[in-house]
């Protein structure tokens, strides 16, 4: 017989094991989909890991697609803390390109030291609002706001289209649904020569840090945790729920909102309505992977980057879908969610 | 003024009304079948599509169409049971779970129509099923092309909505059904198997969810697209809690909307050019979001939604 | 109370133990029931006793030990372990503490639930509605089953749970602690059902922690203290203190109140209106006044408002209309004013409301001053301060934990209570709300609680306390007031009530003088 005794306390090294053992489980799991597309598994492996990480021209790459996940991931960390399931970061996230865009393109004239900035806080103030409509809808009426977020990201993607079809379409674009090009004062500087890895990832990894302090040691960070664990017992003790929560939600959605930012004026330059390969849901496994923990969130984040850097590079030489990468992130939130019974429960068998 | 009085004069418009909403029906059924039972199944997306490519790639690799339906079906159980175990016996996060399911789901579908059908310049169609043809009510002026032109699967949305409403409030199987979600302690105290109980319904409601699918590249088109589903399944989650989770209103709700949908797709052609296509299509998404506000402040719900249940708990 | 000795056993268990991690819960109970008899299962909370009838109705599967009923023929056959529908093949019926009931479902359809093959196509109500009325008849309790159980009354749904078992034809019933939410008079009429039942050939388990009422019911009485059985004896020739002493394992020390004189109020509530839902009372013309110095007691059965009043006074519900003056000046109703205007609260469901189980106990203590300048600094978190606060509390409140770091869903419910206590009175509060600030507790906690609620009254403290435990209110009270159906009657001197009193005004059958 199995028996589940709830634990006491959880070692370190448990809480670092198990989300690895997690994710390692997924990728063997995703053996069965690589065999079945007749791919060599072990070569198969050997190709993501070096196109992940095999030169440094990988690692960059890697670094740069993990730098939007950097934010979407602290998004989704942030907010899960409070039991506020944002699930909308991608529709955020393309609200704060747009935002960027607006702004970046031609729309301000300003020497770098204003216009990088200006782009930020317009960008973080857009994904901000979208997120306050469900959040509001959320605390006050109690709406799911699953369903709203999720309902939301296709609102916001056909409003982007609509957008780079009309006002905002580049007239030099070539006819092509895509915004002007952001100026040069308003880009994100390249960090390493002859990479494509930018500033953005600087900013993802001083956006952590800051969510870090905040959530674990900031008085605000100790009301969220209290919320997010339960709600009837903060409010008892005087904690402004209401209030809590809405500031959650506004700083979840500017944090997917500077994703949006940082991949439009840092890595692409100009905004297309395909910009963001699942992005906002990505953030979600990332996070998930992380154990809602904002320090955590960048490892996992590279991690995930990888898989999707890996896959591509593996797949164009292999002929495998890169939606293999898709599915081995998927799997990866399943054993991540699971693998979480070990770390509150120990196994007793007899 | 007069535009609307053409689109909703013709039974073209009713046809299509009834179309567009089979698979909401469906998926609305699915849902609110799960979570009358205490278990909320965000995977209703991804059934949706793994519904919509296992059973369309089963009669594109030989199968008759009604066993594509049946493999649809499965499919749609079998993610059923993975949600199940995972929400009901090891009672994880219900939102998080039904994310992955649909992430994984969905990734699954497109990875395996790559697999089987590696690109081609036009994606490849099958023989759907075609509209029915009842001797004498399918002959009707009106109503003949309105309701009784409509496809087999249409029908038989119609059937489950009935067979389901029975079940649920005649027989102790939807008597059980209805007080696990309430209180499964009551439940269990009578002697029954709640986690029993709450996975049946979950993976009776994911085969619903995946009919549902089916239909979309069975019978309202002919092949798969990526991104076909556009939401649907969050719409359907948005419909059941606007029909206070009952049956009656969730049909209406559906069909109301597929009214809805049909309407804003001929106004788009009369009206067009003047406002862009994009806002006619949000239009669904934004009603579903209204739909969830009005509805909330009464809501109903299943006192035991979402609320993981463990033996002995006590 | 006649002792049957030679009846026949219709129940026995044997050598049961049970445990929780490192909790052990029951350890080698033998207990016997015999045909006909009323047998008590006495002990405090946390004794074990609703854990051993977890476990013969199959919620929980015994570690050790067997279970063994009687058959059609009388013979005792073993009864499968982990299994509610072995248990109602078997003929044990269980009325539960907290109610077993579908809320949105009706009477009829909560007996019928479960009682016929899931695979069946057909419920039968028209049949179950017979049956039902007929043992409505025989059994002389009455409910209409057409009802939505969410629209009865707390006694009517005991009568529904017990009305459930015995549609299912159960020939042992075993009550757990039916008499907490009833007042003295439905206590009486409960006891007729029982007595009636077991005239009629049922045998019935009695768990209790009342002395008082199983002095009254029972035949005999098994007493269960830390786990195990201590005594196994017929009523008769048993007294209250030797039961007492049984139960707590020592020799028990009443409170003592001192009779003082009140100060000026402290806490008024005038006119206060709140809107009932969902078929319960909400609140009409409330008034009450708080003195400095006493203790106020609300009496009343759940359900009549109590909550709401708390809920008031707590803050976390706004009146529709009236207003809440402290020391004279108008409060405005939030758990936040409350708290920085120097109201302590101790609510009614310490894991629901009162403590946050994943945070530690020095987190949980700073969570009503999250501005304070003990916790934090422009901000940021003083963890250190936090700390030795914590170690202070867990000395001056005895709280057995791991530590202040500890996440303080590992602690007893006692413990856990000490904290929240410890929460309250750190702010030298002016006013205490308690909302049964006993419930679950032991009798050592108990007393404990009740200790630091009379020393804030003697230190000038407005103390209101809420109480379902109607002993407790005449012990620690010097007013009392009763709440029924929304409304409060005034207080009354606790010298000039009787149990029997507040049991009727409860019920609504008489009025303070």
């Amino acid at each position: 017989m199995i028996r589940f005794e709830p634990r006491t306390s959880v070692p370190l090294a448990l809480r670092i094991g198990v989300p690895l053992g997690a994710v390692a489980a997924a990728l063997c799991i995703s053996a069965i989909p690589l065999a079945a597309a007749g791919a060599p598994i072990l070569r198969a492996f050997a190709l993501m890991a070096q196109g992940a990480a095999g030169s440094v021209f990988a690692c960059t790459e890697t670094l740069t697609r993990a730098t939007p996940l950097i934010f979407t991931g602290l998004a989704a960390a942030v907010a899960f803390r409070a039991r506020l399931y944002n699930i909308g970061a991608e529709g955020q996230l393309y609200a704060g390109a747009l935002a960027a865009v607006a702004v970046g393109s031609g729309g301000v004239s300003a020497p770098a030291f204003v216009l990088v900035p200006l782009i930020l806080i317009v960008a973080a103030l857009a994904g901000a609002l979208l997120m306050l409509g469900p959040t509001v809808l959320r605390v006050k009426l109690g709406v799911d706001e699953v369903v709203t977020t999720l309902l939301l990201n296709f609102v916001v993607l056909l409003f982007v289209q609509m957008m780079l079809e009309g006002p905002f379409k580049d007239p030099m674009g070539g006819g092509w649904p895509q915004s002007a090009p952001i100026e040069t004062a308003g880009s994100l500087p390249v960090l390493l020569a002859r990479t494509r890895l930018h500033a953005g990832f600087l900013l993802a990894l001083v956006a952590s840090v800051v969510a870090y302090v905040l959530i674990a040691r900031t008085a605000f960070g100790l009301a969220v945790r209290a919320v997010g664990e339960n709600q009837a017992a903060a409010g008892f003790a005087g904690i402004e729920v209401t209030r809590v929560m809405v500031l959650v939600g506004v700083l979840s959605g500017a944090l997917a909102g500077l994703a949006g930012a940082s991949e439009v004026a840092g890595l692409k330059g100009y905004l297309t309505a395909d910009m963001s390969r699942g992005f906002g849901y990505a953030g979600i496994v990332v996070a998930m992977v992380a154990a809602l923990a904002p320090l955590a969130v960048i490892p996992s984040a590279m991690f995930i980057a990888g898989i999707f850097i890996g896959a591509d590079t593996m797949g164009r030489t292999l002929g495998v879908s890169n939606y293999i990468a898709d599915l081995i992130v998927a799997l990866a939130l399943l054993c991540v969610l699971v693998s979480g019974l070990f770390l509150r429960f120990r196994i007793r068998f007899g | 003024m007069q535009a609307v009085l053409d689109i909703v004069i013709a039974a073209s418009f009713w046809e299509a009304a009834i179309r567009i909403a089979t698979p909401l029906m469906f998926g609305v059924l699915g849902a609110l079948l799960c979570e009358r039972a205490g278990v909320l199944n965000l995977g209703i997306e991804g059934i949706f599509t793994a519904g919509a490519l296992a059973g369309w790639l089963s009669v594109y690799l030989g199968c008759s169409l009604w066993t594509g339906v049946l493999i649809a079906a499965l499919t749609g159980a079998l993610f059923g049971l993975l949600h199940a175990v995972l929400t009901v016996p090891l009672g994880l996060s219900q939102h998080v779970t039904g994310i992955g399911i649909t992430l994984f789901a969905t990734s699954l579908s497109y990875f395996v129509y790559r697999l089987s059908l590696p690109s081609v310049a036009s994606p490849p169609t099958i023989q759907p099923f075609r509209p029915v043809h009842i001797p004498g009510l399918s002959d009707l002026p009106f109503l003949g092309t309105a309701l009784f032109g409509q496809t087999p699967m249409t029908f038989l949305a119609f059937a489950l909505f009935a067979i389901a409403t029975f079940i649920l409030y005649r027989t102790p199987l939807g008597l059980a059904i209805r007080a696990v979600g309430e209180n499964p302690a009551a439940v269990e105290a009578q002697g029954l198997d709640v986690t029993l109980i709450r996975m049946g319904a979950v993976v009776a409601g994911s085969i619903l969810m995946a009919l549902g699918g089916a239909f979309l590249t069975m019978s309202a088109f002919n092949a798969f697209f990526f991104e076909m589903t556009n939401g649907r399944g969050w719409i359907c989650v948005a419909l059941t809690v606007f029909a206070s989770w009952r049956p009656g209103k969730a049909l209406l709700g559906a069909l109301l909307f597929g009214a809805f949908d049909a309407f804003q797709l001929r106004l788009q052609h009369r009206i067009g050019g003047a406002v862009p296509g994009q806002i006619f299509l949000m239009l669904p998404y934004l009603l579903s979001i209204a739909a969830l506000v009005t509805i909330a402040r009464g809501a109903d719900y299943p006192k035991a939604l979402m609320i993981p249940y463990f033996k002995g708990q006590r | 109370m006649l002792a049957k000795p030679d009846a026949p056993v219709v129940l026995s268990l044997t050598g049961i133990g049970k445990s929780f991690g490192a909790v052990v819960a029951n350890q080698a109970i033998d207990l016997d029931l015999r045909r006909g008899e009323i047998l008590a299962l006495l002990g405090e909370n946390g004794a074990g006793k609703t854990t051993l009838m977890n476990i013969l109705f199959g919620h929980y599967v015994a570690d050790e030990g067997s279970i063994r009923v009687a058959g059609e023929d009388g013979k005792l056959v073993p009864l499968a372990a982990g299994s509610p529908q072995a248990a109602l093949a078997a003929g044990i019926g269980m009325v539960h503490q907290h109610f077993a009931l579908a809320e949105s479902l009706t009477v009829l359809e909560n007996v019928v639930l479960g009682t016929r093959p899931l695979r069946s196509i057909s419920l039968d109500l028209a049949g179950a509605r017979a049956k039902l009325g007929a043992l409505m008849r025989d059994s002389g309790l009455d409910i209409d089953p057409d009802r939505r159980v969410s629209r009865l009354g707390v006694g009517e749904k005991q009568r529904l749970e017990i009305l459930k078992v015995l549609y299912r034809g159960a020939r042992i019933l075993a009550l757990d602690e039916p008499t907490a939410v009833l007042t003295p008079q439905e206590v009486d009429g409960l006891f007729v059902v029982l007595r009636r039942l077991v005239a009629n050939g049922l045998s019935i388990i009695f768990i209790s922690h009342k002395l008082k009422e199983v002095i009254a019911i029972a035949d005999r009485v098994a007493v269960l203290r830390g786990g195990r059985k201590v005594a196994d004896r017929a009523l008769e020739g048993t007294d209250r203190a030797m039961l007492a002493e049984l139960m707590v394992g020592r020799q028990v020390a009443p409170t003592r109140r001192v009779q003082r004189a009140p100060g000026p109020p402290r806490l008024v509530l005038n006119a206060i209106e709140v809107s009932g839902s969902h078929g319960r009372s909400g609140l009409s013309s409330v008034a009450l006044q708080i003195l400095s110095g006493e203790i106020l007691g609300i009496a009343g059965v759940s359900g009549n408002g109590q909550s709401l009043l708390a809920g008031v006074l707590g803050g976390t519900i706004v009146p529709a209309s009236g207003e809440i003056v402290l020391d004279g000046k108008p409060l405005r109703p939030s758990p936040r004013a409350m708290v920085q205007a120097g109201i302590g609260r101790i609510p009614e469901d310490r894991q629901h409301e009162g403590v946050v189980g994943s945070l530690s106990i020095a987190e949980n203590l700073a969570l009503e001053g999250l501005d304070r300048d003990g916790v934090q600094r422009w901000g940021f978190l003083r963890f250190a301060a936090m700390r030795r606060h914590a170690e202070t509390a867990i000395r001056d409140y005895d709280v057995r934990c791991p530590g202040a770091d500890a996440p303080i869903r590992l602690l007893s419910g006692g413990n856990m209570q000490k904290v929240i206590l410890a929460r309250v009175f750190e702010r030298q509060p002016r006013v205490v709300l308690a909302n049964q600030p006993t419930r679950g507790l032991d009798i050592g906690a108990s007393t404990d609680v009740h200790r630091r609620l009379l020393a804030a009254r003697d230190r000038g403290v407005a103390v209101l306390l809420i109480s379902e435990d109607l002993d407790e209110l005449l012990a620690l009270c010097d007013r009392v007031a009763v709440m029924v159906a929304g409304r409060l009657s005034a207080p009354m001197p606790v010298q000039a009530v009787t149990l029997e009193r507040l049991g009727l005004m409860m019920a609504g059958q008489a009025d303070a003088a």
